[in-house]
């Protein structure tokens, strides 16, 4: 075989193993969707995060504009104090929004919805959202209900 | 007392033989090459054979691996009513487990069998033998740059494998079953890491392109030259290679994944 | 400067427990013609492997134009090893390439020459074999007298100071052995180069040698020019040149007593015992 057309040949099988990894990187991964480079972050307390795991989504109606950082426990609350990688341009969230933790579907991911408030001053790096709602726990919702309904049939 | 003896002498036996083959795999890559063009146009040549020739073979079965894997999936996903996570399925198993694992035992199939055969008959037709003779070390001209094309080939075809069997599984999953094409990839890339999933797997096929390579150029090396002896050490670079791929993989999952 | 190229000084060299060679010394001297005779399986094959440093002897001392081949490093035995060609028995021609980049491969390992001077070289050394026309074929292609004769391109093509040849005569037809017989003869009076040549045919070694050696069971049973050797009366000597079946060399292998061995019964595995 001719040496140049040996050499077109590997030429295309490395141009072809780079394909794949970009590939895998934007339509598998996602990774062009969140980009990594410019975030910004800010910090919620929950009293209980359920299942909720460093890098789930954070989202507003449901577009991910984010990423959580990292959970720790808040030592003197008591509470989970998460941060979380808010995408830079979407530094648009106005100070009264309020931070829940959600599940995609019945037994799917937990992930970290905002709902936006309506307030003109914009959350900047390192401010709190103070307005929280935990996640909803199975086994308290199943115990809350039964609880509900004996109390009901005493009245 | 012979008993022991006799297991004494084997695991020396071994013990050299590793040190052997450790010592052969060092001298061969710690040469700097003579003349950085003719080290480049050998290698590109070995690239060549060692993995353009093995792209057909991984691109087929990763795109039927691909499909089987959404159609197995889709069957039982049904049932909870989860279907859309057959993507999810599809890319985790792949890039995490399949990919390596299945790309590595093809590759000691196709190519490290034929880089033992070809070393093996190099010897035995002494042409490795002139090569000394004539002051060119066998290391530095055939051992080197085969056993790093391998490194090099290996990882990428791991990547097409994923890439093929990630599109055969999308066809499977989309275009035939009818799963919402958004929902298959969203919850892909919701569950994708590039950082763990895509970059461990690049990792694995690489420990799994040294094991294996070096296992095939030092069986063709060591091999008896002659006919049998040839036939024994291709058969021996598959299924040496095959098992520490499969040994190696439990070690890397164990590593990369593991809580612990 | 000695006035061998190739000093022996006994030297020993033991495959398992059997004796290849034992306490062995021999000169080749510079400049001529050496044969090594001996009949097969003396290991002659060995002898030139050592000399090219490819085995180490066990004791003694294997002196290659001044250094003591042994002791080398790999560095240096690589380094002493560009003044050697070496012709093997089976050519050993790289069969992924072709006739004149076989030939030209040396050049282009060892030397900073360019191509059009490589060329040239290769041709001349083509010419000087008859197989200039062949330069484009593959080895799969030439027949074994051919590619012998090619692979002698080869090892000449750095004009090596030595040059060892394993059984060059071996399965060659009358004609292409009579072509390599005055090959090798002409090479060695043109350049004045050192040849060592490794045979069991004595008629056509005797007829080129200068100096001659026979071996038999690691020893060197008689030394000197192709005259002294044939007028040797060493029994072992003249059934070697004689080609005798019967004689000190025995031609059948360590068995029991014929007769005896007949009315044995064999064994499960089908050996007699």
């Amino acid at each position: 075989m001719k040496s140049k057309q040996l050499e077109l040949f590997v030429g295309l099988f490395i141009v072809l193993g780079f394909a794949s990894l970009a590939y895998l990187a934007i339509q598998v991964s996602g990774l062009g969707s969140i980009g990594k480079g410019d975030v910004y972050q800010i910090q919620a307390r929950f009293e209980d995060i359920g299942g909720l795991t460093e890098r789930a989504k954070v989202s507003v109606s449901g577009v991910t504009i984010g990423e959580v950082e990292s959970i720790v426990l808040d030592k003197e609350l008591y509470m989970a104090l998460v941060t979380l990688n808010i995408n830079t341009d979407m530094a648009v969230i106005p100070v009264d929004s309020a931070a829940a933790i959600l599940t995609n579907g019945l037994l799917g991911e937990k992930y970290i919805g905002i709902s936006i408030g309506a307030e003109e001053e914009y959350l900047k790096n390192g401010d709190e959202i103070t307005d929280t709602q935990s996640a909803l726990v199975l086994e308290t919702l199943i115990s809350q209900f039964l609880f509900e309904s004996t109390s009901g049939d005493d009245e | 007392m012979t008993f022991v003896q006799n297991i004494g002498a084997i695991t020396l036996d071994w013990l050299i033989s590793v040190g052997r083959s450790g010592l052969f795999i060092v001298q061969s890559i710690l040469h700097k090459p003579k003349s950085l063009r003719v080290a480049t146009q050998l290698f590109i040549k070995q690239l060549y054979s060692v993995g353009v020739l093995s792209l057909v073979i991984i691109m087929v079965s990763g795109l039927f691996i691909g499909m089987v894997l959404a159609l197995q999936g889709y069957t039982i996903l049904v049932k909870f009513g989860s279907e859309q996570a057959v993507g999810q399925l599809l890319a985790l198993t792949l890039l995490r487990e399949l990919s390596p694992v299945v790309a590595a035992l093809l590759f000691a199939g196709r190519a490290c069998s034929a880089l033992t055969a070809e070393i093996g008959l190099m010897k035995a037709t002494e042409q490795l033998s002139s090569l000394e003779m004539m002051g060119v070390d066998p290391y530095r001209r055939i051992i080197a740059p085969r056993f790093l094309a391998g490194l090099v080939c290996l990882p990428i075809l791991s990547l097409v494998f994923s890439t093929v069997g990630v599109l055969g599984g999308e066809f499977v999953a989309v275009d035939w079953l009818g799963i919402h094409g958004g929902s298959f990839w969203s919850l892909m890339q919701q569950s994708v890491y590039f950082s763990t999933d895509v970059v461990n797997g690049v990792i694995k096929a690489f420990c799994f392109a040294i094991a294996t390579t070096w296992i095939a150029v030092y069986q063709g090396y060591e091999c008896e030259p002659t006919s049998e002896g040839i036939s024994r050490a291709t058969t021996r670079t598959v299924v040496l290679g095959s098992l520490s791929i499969l040994a190696l993989d439990f070690i890397l999952t164990a590593a990369m994944f593991g809580d612990f | 400067m000695s006035n061998y190229f190739v000093d022996i000084k006994n030297m020993s060299f033991y495959r398992g427990d059997r004796a290849i060679y034992d306490d062995i010394s021999i000169q080749i001297p510079r400049g001529k013609i050496t044969v090594i005779m001996g009949p097969s399986g003396t290991g002659k094959t060995t002898l030139l492997r050592l000399i090219g440093g490819q085995l180490k002897p066990d004791s003694g001392d294997i002196f290659l134009d001044g250094k003591n081949v042994p002791l080398l490093n790999r560095k240096d035995l690589y380094a002493v090893r560009k003044k050697i060609g070496m012709l093997f028995q089976s050519g050993a021609l790289f069969t992924d390439i072709n006739v004149f980049d076989n030939v030209a491969f040396p050049l282009r390992e060892h030397t900073d020459f360019s191509e059009s001077i490589i060329r040239d070289i290769v041709l001349m050394k083509l010419q000087s074999v008859g197989l200039r026309g062949a330069a484009q074929l593959m080895p799969s292609e030439l027949s074994g007298g051919m590619a012998r004769r090619a692979a002698l391109a080869r090892a000449f093509a750095l004009d090596p100071e030595l040059v060892m040849y394993d059984e060059p005569f071996a399965g060659q037809d009358p004609i292409s052995m009579g072509v390599v017989v005055s090959l090798i003869k002409r090479l060695n009076q043109s350049v004045g180069m050192t040849s060592v040549l490794v045979s069991h045919d004595v008629a056509e070694s005797l007829s080129i040698a200068d100096y001659a050696y026979i071996l038999s069971e690691g020893q060197v049973v008689a030394k000197g020019t192709p005259e002294e050797i044939k007028k040797s009366t060493d029994e072992r000597v003249v059934q070697f040149l004689g080609g005798l079946p019967d004689g000190p060399v025995p031609f059948h292998f360590d068995a029991p007593d014929y007769q005896q061995h007949m009315n044995m019964y064999p064994n499960k595995k089908g050996a007699l015992v």
